[in-house]
């Protein structure tokens, strides 16, 4: 095996060991992307040298200390939407083609600091709007399961680089699922913590009340790994939460037995693919098995969470979007008649049809008149959806859900159809809503070959438990050495 | 038809913050273009506010100085709008919840009180500045955006010219006592805007208003309330109706004029600002500001009747400013002599102001210096003639009055033995006076006086060289 | 509630964007697709219901009043797509 393609933790031992440098390490990330890059296209932006010269350092430091952070000199790669200063951040807009903001992201200040390299800036829907990673305004990602279908999204490029062994590890964002979704298409693990435990600081905003960073990994002990190197109370966002941190390697391989795992039919309705259904029964299953309660739970008001959020993330993004008006940065038209046309002629020009979709929902809903009826409604129902899963959850420690309907689709299959592509997010939306922290892990793979996710939710700060949870499946079915069958040219 | 102007106000006024609202960034006036600016003031992409826990705390005061309610639970909103002077395209504001509401402020015009209502007071950001409009093109400075405000936003209450004059003076008043803000006009620290809708008298309804927006001194404040109710009456007289609309205040043509109406109607679609949290005030807080209060105008002017014994109009004078009363005070605390203080403040200083264009809050000499020159003239080192000519040389050298009396050789000849000497000579050179005295004409001393002075070029302390006159008089004639 | 080819235009001027007639008419399709589908949230009345404006009780977080340092104009206008005399420019904004 490529050292490229073990986890974190398994190169943590090498290095623990002295029988791997750094520099080996980013050298077989580096081969590998160079062999498969082309075919995937996971990149926006890669910082190869810099990560070899980075690695090299680390080498050198490491001779000298005994101990080492868990990340330190782990290559991974950042969403092309959090902010690098002297790296390009682009959010995969046209807008934003040669933005070089001068401030960094407080997460990529945290793997600064935790001595971790970054490989590059990946691939996304244009500003995290969309679920297939095909608005990006710059290159299409394949999903190395089948380079045919997309990889998810928004952060598509995120989860095809650890899926394609391209990044030990990647953050993500995640408003309504673009984590969770393009995880599970991916067959690796994907998590949205809680909202407000991970600092938004320098993430460019989508929906400020929804948005959350998260990480990718290739299995679930990494995921708490990367995880406890990103929490962390940060002054710069109100929203963040002021909490002690807590390391979720500790609790990790305490076992399930005894919990109360919550299926609810809701999760499992019209339009769930088959093999979807039958996985995720089967996983059901294992959880017996190994010691777990399985209780049925219900919710009264799931059904609105699609619409509620649509309203709610629209909006917000119609004033967040507002800000690219082609005067402090970013791109401005060419030719323009006058402030007001120059306003229209860069917004109209510099945004995809996505975004403006999404702009042109969000003032509407927002507009004199409408307000009532779309958007304050909208804050209402969420009201409902927040209370309808404290309610499941005084009933389970745990829910248990399909991540998407489907597996991955055929790129280009839904692009024609907004609201048919907005579907197949009807699974992660609600979490969004509610705040709640969630993980995608693959459960298996369909027909076709291609991975399933499984999700699994639970109330505000069960990271621990939800870690916890995951690991016992990830451990009992051993689904973590199934590789995307990606052919490599040497 | 005798008709009735209705004035309501929203009082713009930058709070004294060492930092902006949301970011760190320094508050200073007067600084090169865009050098007061980060990623959260430029609106750059990802970057969040936080609040300044100040803006809070001066926003409350301000509150309680207006003998507001302070709202337990309040929120910022966005107001969303396109200009190239706001950045991120909306304005971070208040909408439904403001930080205070319902406040009072006491008015007296010709002798009539009256109390005119503050609607609300909120919390928000200021936007940058456009410069050198030209057909070429337009400057953007970001250095005040994000710079804090409060928004004070009155009933229509106001009457008259005169009414919102005497208002927007108390309130500015209130709140540079309160050291929420240093309200200074010129800087924009203080900016009006003027509600006015003319109605016939004694009518209930409120006609149809017009908005005059940033009118930023007193004076431009009453000429453009002036202006624009006699142009209603015009309008009205010929049967028009007026326009609700935005006008322009032209202070130097003395004219207001319609800003052509916006192209679309405003539809700012204010909602929530999900990166800021709730502002919850508990009571414990509220009464520690109110206890931090510093004493406000009205008791400040009692007090100085009652303690000073000043006339109610002096106690009125001083007070009318927080810089002069706080110059009185300082005066009054190292020489206690308030009547002789406040004359000099109300009568000699105001001149030398004008006419070095300055005013209370620059004003050059400090209330210790003026303490020590009133002191000389009260004891008879200068007289007061000369205290005038010193005031004005410290006004222009900066110097203490000590040394300016010394280096012009000021000080009143008090010196007996060197005054006798003076007066001897004069009594023995003038046997005319000596005879006139004698015969009874008391006029002569007046004559003698008058030779002394000149002798001493004016500077003989005229009590002292008066009793000398008389005591050699009476020598000569025995 | 159908959405109307003015509405698509009212608000597209709100939010400074232009479209083309087609552009209008594939709005007017598939933003009237997503409304017609959030509709649905008319069914619940809502009417005692509390809107969540925050998905955690967070309150009260404030900064402290300390000047920190500033981008210096270079920085400040690095990205600018029109600068000069240490300002963004733009066009003539008074009509």
């Amino acid at each position: 095996m490529e050292l490229s393609q073990k986890t974190i933790h398994e190169i943590n031992d090498l290095l623990e060991k002295k029988e791997v440098t750094v520099t080996e390490v980013t050298q077989s990330v580096v081969d590998r992307i160079a062999a498969v890059e082309n075919k995937t296209a996971a990149y926006l932006n890669l910082q190869t040298e810099e990560a070899l010269r980075a690695a090299g350092v680390i080498d050198e430091k490491l001779g000298e200390q005994k101990k080492r952070t868990p990340l330190e000199g782990i290559p991974y790669a950042l969403k092309d939407n959090m902010c690098t200063q002297g790296i390009l951040t682009t959010c995969a807009s046209k807008m934003l083609y040669n933005f070089n903001p001068p401030y960094n992201a407080h997460v990529y200040d945290r793997l600064i600091e935790e001595g971790g390299i970054l490989l590059g800036k990946t691939n996304m829907d244009e500003f995290a709007m969309g679920s297939s990673t095909e608005n990006s305004a710059y290159k299409i990602t394949h999903n190395p399961w089948d380079l045919n279908k997309v990889p998810g999204g928004s952060s598509g490029g995120s989860a095809v680089a650890v899926a394609a062994d391209t990044a030990f590890y990647t953050l993500g964002s995640d408003t309504g699922g673009s984590i969770r979704q393009p995880a599970s298409f991916c067959g690796v693990v994907g998590m949205k913590p809680t909202y407000g435990l991970v600092s938004r600081y320098g993430l460019v905003a989508f929906a400020s009340s929804l948005d959350q960073i998260g990480p990718f990994t290739k299995d679930v002990e990494d995921c708490a790994l990367v995880l406890n190197a990103i929490i962390g109370h940060d002054p710069k966002d109100s929203t963040s939460l002021n909490l002690e941190k807590k390391d979720y390697t500790q609790t990790l391989k305490q076992g399930v037995k005894g919990m109360k795992i919550g299926v609810a039919q809701a999760f499992f309705g019209e339009g769930l693919q088959p093999e979807v259904r039958k996985s995720l029964e089967d996983a059901i299953a294992v959880y017996k098995a190994m010691g777990a309660e399985i209780v049925d739970v219900s919710f009264q008001y799931l059904d609105y969470a699609l619409s509620a959020y649509y309203m709610i993330s629209s909006a917000e993004a119609s004033s967040n979007l507002a800000r690219y008006d082609g005067i402090r940065y970013g791109y401005r038209a060419e030719e323009y008649d006058g402030l007001v046309d120059l306003y229209k002629k860069t917004r109209s020009q510099g945004f995809g049809e996505e975004v403006k979709r999404r702009i042109m929902l969000g003032t509407y809903a927002l507009s004199s008149g409408y307000y009532d009826a779309y958007y304050k409604k909208a804050m209402q129902v969420r009201t409902l959806i927040k209370d309808d899963f404290n309610q499941v959850f005084d009933g389970c420690d745990v829910l248990l859900t399909p991540t998407a309907p489907t597996t991955a689709f055929g790129i280009g299959e839904k692009t024609s159809n907004p609201l048919e592509m907005y579907l197949t997010d009807i699974y992660t939306v609600p979490v969004n809503i509610a705040g709640i922290p969630g993980i995608s892990i693959p459960c298996g793979l369909d027909n076709n070959g291609m991975p399933i996710g499984m999700q699994l939710l639970g109330p505000i700060l069960s990271e621990e438990t939800l870690l916890k949870v995951a690991w016992a499946f990830e451990n009992e079915k051993g689904l973590k050495n199934l590789k995307a069958p990606l052919e490599t040219e040497v | 038809m005798e008709y009735e102007m209705v004035i309501g106000m929203e009082i713009h006024v930058e709070l004294g913050t060492k930092t902006k609202i949301f970011c760190s960034c320094p508050t200073e006036f007067g600084q090169d273009e865009n050098t007061h600016t980060c990623p959260v003031c430029l609106g750059m992409p990802g970057v969040l506010p936080v609040l300044n826990e100040k803006v809070v705390e001066y926003a409350t005061r301000a509150g309680l100085a207006l003998n507001c309610e302070i709202a337990h639970f309040s929120k910022m909103d966005r107001k969303n709008y396109f200009y190239p002077d706001l950045p991120k395209a909306y304005q971070t504001s208040q909408f439904d919840l403001p930080i205070c509401t319902g406040g009072v402020v006491e008015i007296e015009v010709d002798g009539m009180k009256k109390d005119i209502g503050i609607t609300r007071i909120h919390i928000e950001e200021d936007a940058g500045k456009l410069l050198h409009e030209s057909a070429e093109g337009t400057l953007v400075d970001v250095n005040r955006c994000g710079v804090p405000l409060v928004e004070i936003v009155t009933e229509p209450d106001m009457r008259s010219a005169e009414e919102a004059r005497v208002f927007a003076e108390k309130v500015r008043n209130i709140l540079e006592y309160t050291g929420v803000s240093d309200c200074k006009m010129q800087e924009g620290s203080m900016r009006f805007d003027v509600n006015l809708s003319m109605r016939e008298k004694g009518a209930t309804v409120l006609g149809t208003r017009t908005e005059m927006k940033n009118l930023n001194s007193f004076r431009a404040l009453v000429r453009a309330v002036q202006y624009e109710s006699k142009r209603q009456i015009i309008e009205l007289k010929k049967g028009h109706k007026i326009i609700q609309e935005t006008r322009k205040w032209d202070d130097t043509k003395g004219v207001s004029s319609s800003l052509r109406s916006k192209e679309e109607a405003q539809d700012y679609r204010y909602f929530p600002e999900p990166d800021l949290v709730p502002i919850v005030i508990e009571k414990e807080y509220i009464e520690k500001i109110k206890s931090e209060l510093p004493e406000l105008p009205e008791a400040k002017k009692q007090r100085y009747i009652d303690e000073y014994k000043l006339p109610e109009y002096d106690a009125g004078v001083l007070t009318a400013s927080g810089v002069t009363a706080r110059f009185f005070e300082e005066a009054v605390s190292l020489y206690d002599e308030a009547k002789q203080i406040s004359n000099w403040i109300m009568v000699e200083i105001p001149p030398l102001l004008k006419e070095k264009e300055l005013t209370m809050e620059n004003i050059p000499i400090k209330p210790a210096q003026l303490a020590e020159l009133l002191k000389l003239v009260k004891d008879g080192v200068i007289n007061g003639t000369s205290g005038k000519e010193v005031l004005k040389e410290m006004f222009n050298s900066g110097k203490n009055p000590d040394e300016i009396v010394k280096e012009q050789g000021l000080s009143q000849v008090s010196d007996t033995g060197e005054l006798e000497a003076i007066i001897e000579k004069i009594v023995a050179d003038n046997p005319k006076s000596l005879e006139d005295i004698g015969a009874g004409n008391e006029k002569a001393y007046g004559f003698l006086t008058g030779q002394v002075m000149k002798a001493t070029k004016g500077k003989a302390n005229p009590q002292v060289a008066n009793k000398i006159i008389r005591d050699v008089v009476a020598k000569h004639l025995g | 509630m159908s959405l109307t080819r003015e509405d698509v235009t009212y608000v597209a001027n709100l939010a400074r964007l232009e479209f083309s007639p087609d552009e209008v008419t594939a709005l007017v399709d598939k933003m009237g697709a997503v409304l017609d589908y959030a509709q649905t949230l008319s069914e619940l009345d809502t009417s005692a219901v509390k809107a969540t404006e925050h998905v955690l009780a967070v309150q009260n977080v404030f900064r402290e009043d300390v000047p920190k340092p500033c981008l210096t104009n270079e920085q400040a206008l690095a990205n600018a797509p029109e600068s000069e005399a240490g300002c963004f420019k733009v066009p003539r904004v008074m009509e």
